[in-house]
């Protein structure tokens, strides 16, 4: 843990700042399995669930090589280019 | 005499010993590594067996395997206390260990013994004996070192004193305090809070602070302004984080200050530098002795890179105007095209360069006094080259020639410019004795157009506006017109290195009272 001291005249609350909601869940769905077991078990319910429920919604699979690493650097910049949301499939 | 503070400090076992208790106490600070701490280890042992039953007996260590250690090495009979964090050393200020601290029953300190001298410890037992009436302790006395010195208390410790001043009960630091997770980028944290001008930033943590501080005598919570357009708050604290982040030494802190009590005036008006979309930015003078001290560089390359002192004020002005006052582009900073300017511009005048008056002094101030001067520039440093001007009315000439570009060439009456002039044009100036005033002069006349050449036309439509000019008698449009309102427009400073003919010149932005008026501060100087 490390300590700053807050540079700003602190009118806003330092948080983590949640990406704006988009209301509804159009475009492309990126699924990624961290590649942890049953992770796909998961995101095969949803996928499905998906399919049945938001008919017009691109579904694309993806999966890190390992859970113990950060994703690859071309995975990323590939699931960022090619989709609009994210669903990670963490296990355990 | 005051109280001592209160402590609670755990033994090895985890049993907890609290200060004051119901009667009086013997306090003995100490370290593992202090040949001192370990020659009065037996001492400590005859004192505990001695007066133990008429006194409470507290030793608290700086380190907790020290402790280990120490109870190990000399098989003692009272428990070492774990001040690992060193808190109470801190607060009760231990400078060397080991200090030994008598104190009656109501916490006050009656006696306190540094390092040890081998006569004030038997006093000390032979009048504790006599006041409790009990046998005095069974030592040698003789058999110990009439003196030694100690060794530096841990608290004391550069490296973590200002942790310990940060941290105390008593600290002057008030803002709030951020906790960055372990996991996260402390680096990548700073830049998605939008702390940063793009480039990354030294992290504020409270020691960082507490020594920034030292840079003034100042109280921290002192407000030098409000900051707009959020109107925030420039107390020194917050000034002095900024300062941190910037990458400032703590002795740039008194220049920082004075550079923030000027653009938080109304005559310089910060609000409209930064929202302006011509892109203005401040431009930091400094003069006085202040400039040595600090290393700040004047001379060779004094406008661009390479000198921490003149890259980091300026660029501690701008965060603590970004993150201060709020003003960021694409905000209240609308600035059209931007300019590098706006991440640092700080130099000194080489006032030992300048056979004229130094900015200061013409600005009021005493030559002794070390002073920031705030000008806003729109563009520059642009350079005036000419290697081939040898007499003074020719090179002064040039100078003008090159300021007819301020702002649009046919803009007049519009602006300040503030001129560095190189050494080498010193020389050609000075060579045929002409002062400051002549340069003023000489600017004037060579930029001065008949009103009828600035007005709007085919090739411009900048300048006087047709409807204007067609009220105008011919006599009125054939009067010569220089290129500033006034002669006090043209500011001028000697910097750069002795080789090469080219000064340089920032042009300025509106001036006046629709504007921004250039403002000087005396800076507090710390000795």
């Amino acid at each position: 843990m490390t300590t700053i001291m807050d540079p700003t005249d602190e009118r806003v609350p330092v948080a983590r700042q949640i990406t704006p909601r988009a209301g509804a869940v159009t475009g492309s769905v990126a699924l990624l399995d961290i590649s942890k077991p049953r992770g796909a078990v998961l995101l095969d319910r949803l996928e499905a669930l998906l399919k049945d429920r938001a008919p017009g919604v691109t579904v694309n699979r993806y999966a890190k090589p390992t859970f113990a690493k950060p994703a690859p650097d071309e995975l990323r910049q590939e699931i960022f280019r090619d989709n609009d949301f994210i669903v990670e499939g963490l296990a355990d | 005499m005051s109280v001592l503070p209160a402590f609670l400090l755990n033994d090895e076992q985890g049993a907890a010993h609290s200060f004051p208790g119901s009667r009086g106490a013997l306090i003995c600070f100490v370290k593992e590594d202090c040949p001192t701490c370990n020659d009065v280890m037996p001492v400590l042992a005859a004192l505990q067996t001695a007066f133990g039953e008429v006194l409470d007996f507290f030793v608290p260590g700086q380190t907790a395997e020290g402790n280990r250690v120490l109870a190990d090495r000399h098989g003692l009979n009272f428990p070492l206390l774990d001040d690992s964090t060193l808190k109470v050393s801190f607060a009760y200020d231990i400078e060397i260990v080991p200090t030994l601290i008598l104190c009656d029953a109501e916490g006050r300190a009656e006696r306190t013994l540094v390092g040890f001298v081998r006569d004030e410890w038997q006093q000390l037992a032979a009048d504790l004996a006599e006041t409790h009436g009990v046998a005095a302790p069974d030592l040698s006395w003789s058999e110990l070192p009439e003196w030694r010195p100690g060794c530096g208390s841990m608290s004391a410790d550069p490296l973590v004193a200002d942790r310990l001043r940060a941290e105390a009960e008593n600290s002057p630091l008030r803002a709030r305090r951020i906790e960055i997770a372990s996991q996260d980028d402390e680096f990548e944290f700073m830049f998605d809070q939008g702390f940063s001008d793009g480039l990354p930033l030294i992290p504020p943590s409270p020691e960082r602070v507490m020594r920034m501080l030292s840079g003034t005598r100042r109280d921290p919570q002192e407000l030098l302004g409000v900051l707009a357009p959020n109107m925030g708050e420039a107390t020194i604290e917050k000034v002095a984080i900024n300062a941190v982040m910037a990458g400032c030494k703590p002795e740039y802190l008194p220049v920082i200050i004075a550079t923030v009590e000027a653009v938080c005036t109304e005559e310089y008006n910060i609000h409209g530098v930064m929202a302006t979309t011509m892109g203005a930015s401040p431009v930091v003078v400094v003069n006085g002795p202040i400039r040595e001290r600090l290393g700040m560089n004047m001379k060779l390359g004094a406008l661009g890179q390479g000198s921490r002192a003149n890259a980091t004020i300026g660029r501690a002005l701008r965060l603590a105007v970004r993150n201060i006052g709020g003003a960021k582009p694409g905000g209240t900073e609308r600035s059209t095209l931007g300019n590098p300017m706006k991440f640092t511009m700080c130099f000194p005048e080489w006032e030992e360069r300048n056979p004229w008056t130094p900015l200061h002094v013409e600005r009021g101030f005493e030559a002794e006094d070390s002073v920031v001067s705030i000008f806003t520039m729109t563009s520059g440093p642009t350079l005036m080259v000419d290697q081939d001007s040898r007499t003074a009315a020719q090179l002064a000439g040039s100078i003008g020639l090159c300021l007819e570009a301020v702002f649009h060439p046919k803009a007049h009456y519009a602006t300040e410019v503030l001129v560095v002039i190189c050494p080498e044009h010193v020389d050609t100036l000075i060579r045929d004795g002409y002062t400051k005033a002549d340069i003023r002069a000489r600017i004037q006349e060579v930029t001065a157009r008949p009103i009828r050449e600035l007005v709007e036309n085919e090739t411009s439509a900048v300048g006087f506006k047709r409807a204007v000019a067609d009220k105008m008698s011919s006599e009125e449009l054939d009067r010569p017109l220089p290129k500033f309102r006034r002669e006090e427009d043209i500011h001028l400073v000697v910097a750069g290195s002795d080789a090469g003919k080219f000064s340089g010149a920032f042009h300025g932005w509106v001036t006046g009272e629709i504007g921004s008026v250039s403002v000087s501060r005396k800076i507090e100087e710390v000795s």
